[in-house]
């Protein structure tokens, strides 16, 4: 547990910095009232419109753990969204029209999964495919229209509230609960992490590579599936073209900040759902505080320059050469002095 | 005498888009019109320009996902430019290649530099150009210069009444050149070996800092043009303008025959692979029944097809490899 906490030391400090800085701008940042049914206020808000991100962030760490990336969450995200609105005008019910929403988006990581495991396409190209094809079929299920619905009950996946609190918010503290303590709990982590530095000696090593690629883009997929599941809801519509677009970047972003390498390995879910609550916190506080939202890619650049100058192991070895050099000046000095 | 077999994608993406343009002239005999042909040229010609750079930087085994970003900047930058200041468009199109050069030489030095990938280095760019092309506007510009109607209005009658397009002929001149630079040059052989590995071109005395700058740069440069011509194209700069054109012209490249992991490949596979696309465009136009989100599905396939093939090329070779 304090291990845990000491690696996502960086980003906690983080959140808190953006968190006073919004504050600053915006004094009634902070505050949070009760209205009768529900809790409302600006930092409730952010807890409740991170949720696409922090879903998508959930399977993207997994993903990008084992070296690979999932560029087609976003559309994956437009897919299951159509297949939930298409089920529940069609008279499935609420069961029928989730569990369908679902279905499609495993399928997606399974399909993702196969190319990237079976077929050995490097990831990023093999998500690509999907990534541009997907949103066809998602125009294919709405048949070009943006798809509305009126049943109250899958609504209430996007804008419902359960004691208060609203239905995304938990839905997606859940989702990295369970996924996290399925990772850490068993040795399923562990084995991902094996993948991702070396998936050839870990093969060797008798981890069944293939199956648990698959099963990760699979993840992935479900994890998009309930993303796209809470927008829809959240409009009481699907819409093909709009749906989740570019979500992918943000999730990736967001895994990024949390402090997980590109380059697979070592990763940690409660840091890619504090990234993707640094991300929302500075979208809600740019359009608090009053200044143009067109502000909003810019610092998310200058945000992710600085991640990889922390990141970048060119500058960790020159830091740990400078550290040696002057570990062994002091030495030299005090070898010097008698 | 055998064909080698690097050229195998080449012809297989020049097979197929010639079967498509016979299939779709079976069905559609006005198809084999120089307009038709004029328009597919004027209509990709800031995809071909901007799949040139992207070719380059595949080649090499990296990736950049600002060119979107970049032509939607360059749009912008051109419009409020000439709304702004009394410039001249020439003198503003100077100023425009030469910012967009520099912008994709610094993400070049920093992909060098700090050892990161491209693919993250140059999503923090495409959120950069995105971002400054916001917040020079957020609504789209008109560009109302007579010089601009010139240009616009400037093509060639060929036979049968098509238009050859000025910014058509420029795309055709940017593959020549991108083909030039990538395969008769120095630095196109450097690139080459890059994406053979980076080590070994390291051994074989390639300057790969020098050459991983120069390559995002020219990017830049293909994208800083593109995004000239996609202004002339639709008369205005707007910030929300070609979303996604990276991954379009990604496809392109691959469609092309380019391997992903860079290493082989061909600049004049791009523009068929740019023309393929335009002819799926074209063949729904023409239908007129489909809708056009099947050009996104078609394209998915043709992807899937030509990372299949080129994966079945490459184990068929190291098969030969391991043979002899």
């Amino acid at each position: 547990m304090g291990q845990t906490f000491r690696r996502i030391t960086p980003q906690l400090v983080t959140l808190a910095l953006v968190v006073l800085l919004v504050t600053v701008f915006f004094p009634n940042f902070l505050a949070v009232s009760f209205d009768g049914t529900r809790f409302v206020g600006p930092v409730v808000d952010v807890l409740k419109r991170s949720a696409p991100v922090a879903l998508l962030g959930v399977g993207m760490t997994l993903v990008i753990a084992t070296r690979g990336i999932d560029l087609s969450v976003g559309t994956v995200m437009a897919i299951s969204g159509a297949v939930a609105a298409w089920a529940i005008t069609s008279g499935y019910g609420l069961v029928g029209a989730v569990g369908l929403a679902i279905g499609a988006g495993l399928l997606a990581g399974l399909w993702n999964g196969c190319l990237v495991a079976i077929v050995g396409i490097q990831p990023i190209v093999a998500t690509l495919i999907l990534m541009t094809s997907g949103r066809g079929i998602a125009q294919l299920i709405t048949e070009g229209r943006i798809l509305t619905f009126s049943d109250p009950n899958l609504a209430f996946a996007g804008s419902g509230s359960v004691l208060g609190v609203p239905f995304p918010t938990i839905l997606w503290i859940a989702t990295a609960v369970v996924v996290a303590l399925l990772m850490r709990r068993t040795a399923l982590g562990m084995l991902i992490e094996a993948t991702g530095i070396n998936r050839a000696a870990s093969a060797l090593a008798g981890v069944n590579a293939t199956v648990l690629l698959i099963a990760v883009y699979m993840a992935s997929g479900f994890c998009a599936s309930l993303a796209g599941i809470v927008a829809t809801a959240d409009i009481r519509g699907a819409d093909a073209n709009n749906a989740g677009l570019w979500l992918e970047l943000d999730a990736i972003l967001a895994v990024v900040i949390g402090g997980n390498s590109l380059l697979g390995g070592r990763f940690s879910i409660a840091g890619t759902m504090i990234g993707a609550l640094i991300i929302q916190t500075i979208n809600t506080g740019i359009m608090l505080s009053g200044f143009p939202s067109e502000y909003n890619l810019v610092i998310k650049a200058v945000l992710v320059l600085i991640i990889l100058v922390l990141q970048s192991p060119n500058l960790a070895a020159d830091w740990l050469f400078l550290k040696s050099m002057l570990k062994a000046r002091r030495a030299n000095v005090r070898s010097e002095t008698p | 005498m055998s064909i080698n077999p690097r050229l195998y994608p080449l012809l297989a993406t020049i097979g197929i888009f010639l079967v498509g343009y016979l299939i779709s002239y079976l069905q559609f005999p006005a198809m084999l019109s120089t307009r038709v042909i004029g328009n597919l040229l004027t209509d990709n010609a800031y995809l071909g320009i901007v799949a040139v750079g992207m070719t380059i930087v595949i080649l090499s085994g990296g990736i950049d996902l600002s060119v979107g970003s970049v032509i939607a900047f360059s749009g912008v930058f051109i419009a409020v430019l000439l709304r702004d200041t009394s410039l001249h468009p020439l003198a503003v199109f100077a100023l425009l290649l030469i910012i967009t050069t520099v912008f994709g030489a610094a993400m070049g030095w920093l992909i060098h530099a700090l050892a990161m990938p491209a693919f993250i280095v140059t999503l923090a760019g495409m959120f950069l150009a995105r971002g400054v092309a916001y917040m020079m506007t957020i609504d789209s510009v008109a560009i109302s210069h007579p010089f601009y109607s010139m240009l616009t209005s400037a093509y060639w009658l060929m036979p049968g009444k098509g238009r050859l397009t000025l910014i058509g002929v420029l795309m055709l001149i940017s593959v020549l050149a991108g083909a030039i630079i990538a395969h008769r040059t120095r630095f196109g052989a450097a690139v080459f070996a890059l994406g053979g590995g980076e080590q070994t071109a390291r051994l074989m005395g390639v300057n790969v800092g020098r050459t991983t700058v120069l390559i995002y740069a020219f990017s830049g440069l293909m994208a800083g043009l593109s995004g000239i011509v996609f202004s002339i194209y639709t008369g205005s700069g707007y910030p929300l303008a070609t979303v996604g054109t990276e991954l379009t012209a990604i496809a392109a490249v691959v469609i092309g025959g380019t391997i992903l992991t860079g290493g082989a490949g061909y600049v004049i596979g791009t523009l068929f692979g740019v023309l393929t696309m335009g002819l799926i465009q074209t063949y729904i136009v023409f239908d007129g029944t489909l809708s056009s989100w099947w050009t996104k599905i078609v394209i998915g396939l043709l992807l899937l097809i030509f990372i299949l093939l080129q994966k079945g090329l490459l184990r068929l070779t190291a098969f030969g490899e391991a043979r002899t």
